[in-house]
């Protein structure tokens, strides 16, 4: 029941994680996300006034732009454009802000696999650096399916391109969520909800859940560090 | 939101219309507590669906598919390349959705509208399916002529004519009707070596491709959108409701019951594992619906 990893790791072991807050001067909120050899560097500008045409003025806007490494935005960037901004939309307080806008610009440093998930932690530890108010964080992960049907956590680029099928998965953070008359919904916990789900490849019904399950279970130990590395600020505040 | 409870009361004073456009969240809810929606149709139920194919009499497979009133035309173009050295007997398929401004209010001229790349990369995503070389609905290798020399390129365009919700849905069913539609050119090789589209009088030439007019789709994929709204799942949304609630899941399932994807890209409601298997299971009996559908289309040609 094993599978061997390039890089030696179990199949539930993540890379090394970094995050590091403020690191541009002129933003209102930055902060840098680094898994293995995957780094991305997230901006908040905002709230401005005014939102953009089309959308809702009774709440607070969010703008997102991704910039790739190189070249121009494509498809996939304005796809990654629409999911960054419909799950950060879920995470915060939008009726606090009305008629504003929010900017979260995502500038790709490097690419080794999991790039989504790496740009919304990034992101999500950006809205926290520039005091966005929140309901609470979120933490994505990617899960691969091996051919044997194998699971394993946050890939590398290698591993991406020999796998079945993969998930990108994004859940509640699991620590800080407010206990509004108990968080049990349908008798499960609220950090068993998905905010953002998107998967590529076949795999059947029951493998997803599995995946489910693992990313679920990875995701404790990342809110953690992200309660970690955000904590200072807090208590700053 | 915070409306006070007083709603019910406005209700009964109120014209409903009027109701329905200032308090759209507490008129739908009004219906969803009766199992029902405001356009009579129950919460799990799709609007009526119909496809024709053979729509664009130039194009090689095309198909006009009807979900309510959110419509799509589907048309494909066969052109004759060289294939790329690293696949030198696979043929490419192109995959453009177009969102021009007839489709809905929100599409303004000149600027192209923010859903359009999005459904075309999550078509491209499940109708070609290239992770790690797993083809998907279409064998690439079926696409090839002659090995290193010339293969086809598929250029699969989709219109949408009318935007009324559940864009992905609509488009992907009039993609694989558009694909069984599809009749291949016979090509012949022309004196200097190139491979060229055999016109009806040149019966003399020996065709390259002949007996190979047809592709054989594997695994065709099915696809059912779904809103979530606090406990209620709403099947196949129309555009008034898309805009009210935000929530929306798109799951993909191949004819073989393998999920393609499992799409839920945010929404301020969360989704959790007995949601996810309700959406599954609803979409799964929604495949063999469009499944009878595509049949039927498909066997009315034949009789033509």
């Amino acid at each position: 029941m094993e599978i061997d990893r390039v890089d030696g790791r179990t199949p539930n072991q993540l890379r090394p994680l970094a995050c590091s807050r403020s690191v541009l001067n002129r933003a209102h909120g930055s902060a840098s996300w680094t898994q293995g050899d995957t780094k991305v560097l997230a901006a908040v500008y905002g709230p401005k006034a005014g939102t953009k045409k089309n959308e809702n003025p009774e709440k607070a806007c969010i703008e997102v732009i991704w910039k790739p490494k190189t070249g121009q935005s494509g498809k996939l960037e304005r796809e990654y454009e629409m999911i960054l901004k419909r799950t950060l939309q879920s995470i915060c307080i939008l009726t606090l802000n009305p008629n504003t806008t929010t900017s979260v610009i995502v500038q790709v440093v490097n690419d080794d696999g999991a790039l989504l998930p790496c740009a919304i932690n990034a992101a999500c530890a950006a809205l926290v650096d520039a005091g966005t108010p929140l309901k609470h964080l979120a933490v994505a992960i990617c899960c691969c399916l091996a051919e044997s049907g194998y699971v394993i956590l946050d890939p590398s680029k290698l591993e991406e391109q020999k796998m079945k099928a993969f998930a990108y998965l994004v859940f509640p953070n699991s620590l800080t969520i407010l206990q509004e008359g108990g968080s049990q919904v349908g008798g499960e916990p609220m950090e068993h909800g998905i905010i953002t789900s998107v998967t590529q490849g076949a795999m059947s019904v029951d493998d997803y859940l599995r995946c489910l399950e693992r990313g679920r279970a990875a995701t404790a130990k990342m809110s953690a560090f992200l309660q970690k590395s955000l904590q200072p600020l807090l208590s700053d505040d | 939101m915070g409306l006070p409870d007083g709603s019910g009361d406005l209700l009964s004073e109120m014209d409903g219309d009027a109701f329905r456009r200032l308090f759209p969240l507490q008129f739908y809810e009004s219906h969803f507590v009766k199992s029902t929606r405001p356009d009579g149709r129950s919460l799990t139920e799709a609007r009526e669906t119909s496809s024709a194919l053979g729509a664009v009499a130039s194009a090689d497979g095309s198909a006009l598919v009807k979900i309510g009133s959110t419509t799509m035309l589907a048309a494909i173009k066969m052109e004759v390349m060289t294939p790329p050295t690293e696949s030198p007997d696979e043929g490419c398929i192109a995959i453009d959705f177009h969102m021009p401004p007839i489709c809905s209010p929100t599409v303004r001229p000149g600027r192209p509208a923010d859903a359009a790349p999005v459904v075309s990369k999550q078509l491209s995503d499940t109708i070609l399916r290239q992770v790690n070389c797993h083809s998907g609905m279409v064998n690439l290798k079926e696409l090839s002529l002659i090995s290193g020399k010339a293969a086809w390129m598929a250029y699969l365009d989709i219109y949408c004519l009318d935007a009324d919700g559940a864009l992905f849905d609509a488009a992907l069913l009039s993609a694989v009707a558009a694909f069984s539609h599809l009749q291949i050119p016979v090509v012949s090789m022309n004196d200097e070596g190139k491979v060229v589209v055999m016109s009806e009088e040149q019966g003399g030439k020996e065709a390259v491709n002949n007996g190979k007019r047809k592709l054989t789709l594997s695994s065709i994929p099915f696809s059912l959108t779904c809103i979530l709204h606090k406990k209620y799942i709403l099947a196949d949304p129309t555009a008034e409701e898309e805009s009210i609630m935000e929530t929306l899941v798109t799951v993909v399932l191949d004819s073989s019951g393998q999920l393609v994807s499992l799409y839920k890209p945010g929404g301020p409601v969360l989704a959790y594992t007995s949601v996810i298997q309700d959406c599954v299971a609803l979409t799964r009996q929604r495949a063999r619906e469009l499944q009878a559908i595509l049949d039927e289309a498909i066997s009315g040609m034949e009789v033509d």
